[in-house]
């Protein structure tokens, strides 16, 4: 690799060999992890001396994503996806048939290496579940007969090329369309328009659209890319964020399969109108059966002058885009954590400033955008700022995708205008007695019957798009059980509240469901909850106790029906015990009384 | 421009480039701090020197000073947030002060001293951890570590040696050696690297010394860690 004043220069020649960039020490350790199961120790000292890093680097990076290990797995690896909504669909039951058919513990590997089994944090399939990875490829819609198959297939060692087709059938078709999904594409047209009309038009056109990231933060479009454009650097790049690892979300899913030529569009306009050379997909390692797919379309398009050297017969205007695995890890999502990953490192969040758009990956100006954000993108210069505010609200102009699942006949893929009340979603997908939504995933809000009348829109309840439905039947702490822990397995661990928080408000839930908890309990997840949204380092810190601090405030019956006794009860009232004291010495301040006991 | 600040009420001045924590140290002010070291890159993780900045709480390490913010960092809110901090440090690891060579001169222990920490409040990890005692002369007890990364910036930057690393994800984040063994005993450090010198807890300590400086002599017996100053600056001559 060229190095340029100490920094590795990127070049364009060494991106897109086998869809994998060669260079980054992760994307090396994720052909490794396919190819022998495990990291061997001597792959670990080669790599240690390619890549300039010690071997204690090395493993920390192993150790970081679930994906990659240091011991053998099996020569099947079994992993179910663990949301809420699969518990809801039996995933647990499905889980242990797996075990026994097998005879493999869950969370081990089976002696003879043959399989492992485990559960692994949503996948993303909670419109065709339940679902699971098998040595990273998807199989969805899991019934007892197809586990007995499975077993079955196991146990006479068959390829997984070999296996039913109809296993790794992954429906991709929206339920609902709008704006977005009705208008048909044209390829290059929004490259064009920038191409002729410069990029300060584009930057102007995304503005009165009124573009917001569609990942969940809601960050204005065309103020990143303009931040970009006007950074210092010698060398621009554009990233696609397609970690999509928000429990519920999958509708970047359903754009990745079928409609990435829209997504290609995007972030060449992007490239084009910030003046990048280089791109990435960060594709989450759950989403590899999307691999080959998307290769296909990357091809298609520099094939049609589209990606590449001279886009659109213009000298001078190069940009191509390698694909990135994740390798489960749902941090990896924030956009700085992302950078680090792409980098080949442990995928911990930056101190920001400086933000991405100043120093992002490799310290170059970087654009990170949502998958649906730059399809939107593209289709706004296509079509004009007025069809996108054809719809939507004032403030939240334009349509959002939904991904919805969990209680309702028709879980799937929903384009809605935002403005959009809850109850009409609710209607549409088919839920019926609901008593609960979460919207935005874990690290969103859990929105309850009296507020249905609410919509989805920036200024009223935002989100990146999952819609999880609960009715009156489901127990709601075992969702929010679900989702506290699922933060304490995703914590990067790198503060204090949140690597400590996030375990002890597991803690803390756990007493509260065996029955051992007292009002006590619920004043210190409140407090732990509150210490997390105030001092943690990243978004995941800050929202990972939103679904009990939610429970708390909106469904305390849940909470309260469990505990030990209705207070905690100390042996005496402290306050009352200081009264003596209090009145020998005459004094009645402040500091002469215990309020909440003390600290 | 003037280039000033104002922290708790008090007009700090600030050079372009300097975070908070930066100015705030230069003009006497003491910001709570555990992985915070200004002969290091700033790090922000244990969020002890979290203040309120125009009404939303950074850290001061990393976050650069600007013109005229309101900085606000003794309130009751961010005092009783940086207790809570250290109580979660305390039920991490395992922190039994009564018996640990570092008692008096740790500045966890002289932080929770200053920030009214009495007694812990959460449900303790009790996790196991190990010590390693395979060095000749430097010992390390993981139960203390606090994952602050001082002893691995400063054995990448300053020692060019790179032996220490952090593993794991989440709370299972833990302190690695580079070596065969994994141990220290086989590794490139040496008692006058600076990594040697750099831990604010008792978890890299000189192996055959301990309790050699009697109750009432020790680094913040005397006064609180606001007026004495941090381990580090102390710990510069190897202990005798």
């Amino acid at each position: 690799m060229m190095m340029e004043n100490g920094v590795p220069k990127v070049e364009l020649g060494m991106l897109h060999s086998e869809g994998l960039e060669p260079g980054s020490l992760l994307q090396r350790l994720i052909v490794l992890q396919q190819k022998h199961r495990f990291i061997p120790e001597q792959e670990i000292t080669r790599l240690a001396h390619t890549c300039n890093v010690t071997e204690a680097q090395i493993t920390g990076v192993i150790e970081f994503y679930s994906f990659l290990h240091t011991s053998p797995r099996g020569e099947y690896d079994i992993l179910v996806s663990d949301n809420i909504t699969d518990q809801m669909q039996g995933s647990h039951l499905l889980a242990d048939l797996l075990s026994k058919g097998l005879g493999v513990a869950l969370g081990t590997t089976r002696n003879d290496l043959r399989v492992s089994l485990d559960y692994t944090s949503c996948i993303g399939m909670g419109d065709q579940g339940p679902a699971a990875l098998i040595n990273g490829q998807t199989i969805t819609r899991l019934t007892p007969s197809r586990i007995h198959q499975i077993v079955q297939l196991i146990e006479a060692s068959t390829p997984l090329s070999q296996w039913p087709d109809a296993f790794f059938q992954v429906d991709a078709k929206a339920l609902r369309s709008d704006l977005l999904l009705k208008s048909d594409f044209s390829p290059g047209a929004a490259l064009s328009s920038c191409l002729e009309q410069g990029p300060t038009s584009i930057f102007n056109r995304l503005e009165q659209a009124g573009l917001r990231g569609c990942g969940g933060a809601g960050f204005s479009t065309a103020a990143k890319w303009r931040f970009c454009a006007s950074a210092a650097g010698e060398q621009r790049v554009v990233v696609c964020n397609a970690d999509e690892g928000e429990p519920g979300t999958f509708k970047d899913r359903f754009l990745l399969q079928s409609h990435a030529d829209r997504l290609i569009e995007g972030m060449t306009l992007c490239a084009a109108a910030v003046g990048a050379g280089i791109g990435f997909i960060y594709l989450r390692g759950e989403y590899r059966y999307l691999l080959e797919s998307l290769q296909t379309t990357l091809d298609k398009r520099r094939n049609e002058g589209l990606l590449g050297p001279a886009i659109l017969g213009q000298e001078g205007f190069d940009f191509d885009i390698s694909i990135h695995l994740g390798a489960g890890a749902y941090i990896c999502g924030e956009e700085s954590a992302l950078i680090e990953s792409l980098e080949g490192k442990r995928g911990i969040p930056r101190s920001r400033p400086p933000f991405p758009v100043s120093q992002g990956y490799l310290n170059y100006p970087t654009v990170v955008n949502n998958v649906e954000t730059f399809c939107n993108a593209a289709m706004i210069i296509q079509q004009g700022v007025d069809w996108y505010r054809s719809i939507g609200t004032t403030t939240s102009p334009g349509s959002k995708l939904l991904s919805i699942s969990g209680d309702c006949d028709r879980p799937g893929i929903y384009e809605f205008p935002f403005g959009t009340t809850i109850s009409d979603i609710l209607n549409q997908c088919g839920a019926h007695q609901t008593m609960a939504v979460q919207v935005g995933g874990a690290a969103g809000r859990l929105i309850a019957a009296t507020e249905f009348h609410r919509t989805i829109a920036f200024e009223d309840i935002p989100t990146g798009g999952s819609f999880m439905v609960f009715n009156q039947s489901r127990e709601l702490l075992r969702a929010i059980e679900n989702f506290t822990q699922f933060f304490k397995h995703e914590s990067c661990g790198f503060c204090t509240p949140c690597r400590v928080g996030s375990s002890l408000l597991v803690k803390q839930l756990n007493k509260v469901m065996v029955g051992h908890a007292t009002t006590k309990d619920l004043e210190e997840m409140s407090i732990l909850g509150s210490l997390m949204q105030k001092t943690s380092h990243c978004g995941l810190g800050q929202t990972a106790a939103n679904p009990i601090l939610d429970g708390l405030g909106k469904f305390p019956h849940l909470f309260q029906s469990r505990l030990r006794a209705t207070r905690f009860e100390p042996a005496f009232d402290l306050d009352a015990s200081l009264e003596e004291a209090r009145q020998l010495t005459g004094r009645d301040d402040p500091d002469a009384h215990l309020e909440g006991g003390g600290v | 421009m003037s280039n000033h600040f104002t922290l708790d009420g008090v007009t700090v001045p600030f050079t372009t480039g300097q975070t908070i924590m930066d100015a705030a140290l230069k003009a006497g002010i003491y910001i709570p701090h555990l992985c915070h070291n200004p002969e290091f890159t700033p790090h922000g993780s244990c969020r002890l020197c979290t203040v309120s900045v125009n009404g939303r709480n950074v850290a001061a390490c990393t976050t650069p000073a600007a013109d005229n913010m309101q900085v606000e960092n003794e309130t009751h809110e961010l005092t009783t947030q940086r207790r809570l901090l250290l109580k979660l440090l305390f039920v991490e690891g395992n922190h039994a002060c009564p018996a640990c060579e570092k008692s008096g001169a740790c500045q966890l222990q002289a932080v929770a001293y200053h920030c009214g920490m009495l007694a812990p409040e959460f449900i303790h990890f009790y996790p196991k951890r190990a010590v390693d005692a395979s060095h000749k002369e430097t010992l390390i007890d993981f139960n203390r570590c606090i994952l602050c990364e001082l002893c691995v910036r400063a054995s990448l930057d300053v020692d060019k040696k790179n032996v220490f690393a952090i593993s794991g994800r989440g709370i299972h984040s833990h302190l690695t050696i580079n070596s065969p063994s994994g141990k220290l005993g086989d590794s490139d450090f040496t008692t006058s690297d600076k990594a040697a010198r750099v831990c604010p807890v008792g978890a890299i300590l000189p192996k055959h010394k301990g309790y050699n400086k009697p109750i009432g002599k020790r680094l913040y017996d005397q006064s609180s860690i606001s007026q004495v100053g941090d381990v580090a600056q102390h710990q510069e001559a190897a202990d005798e």
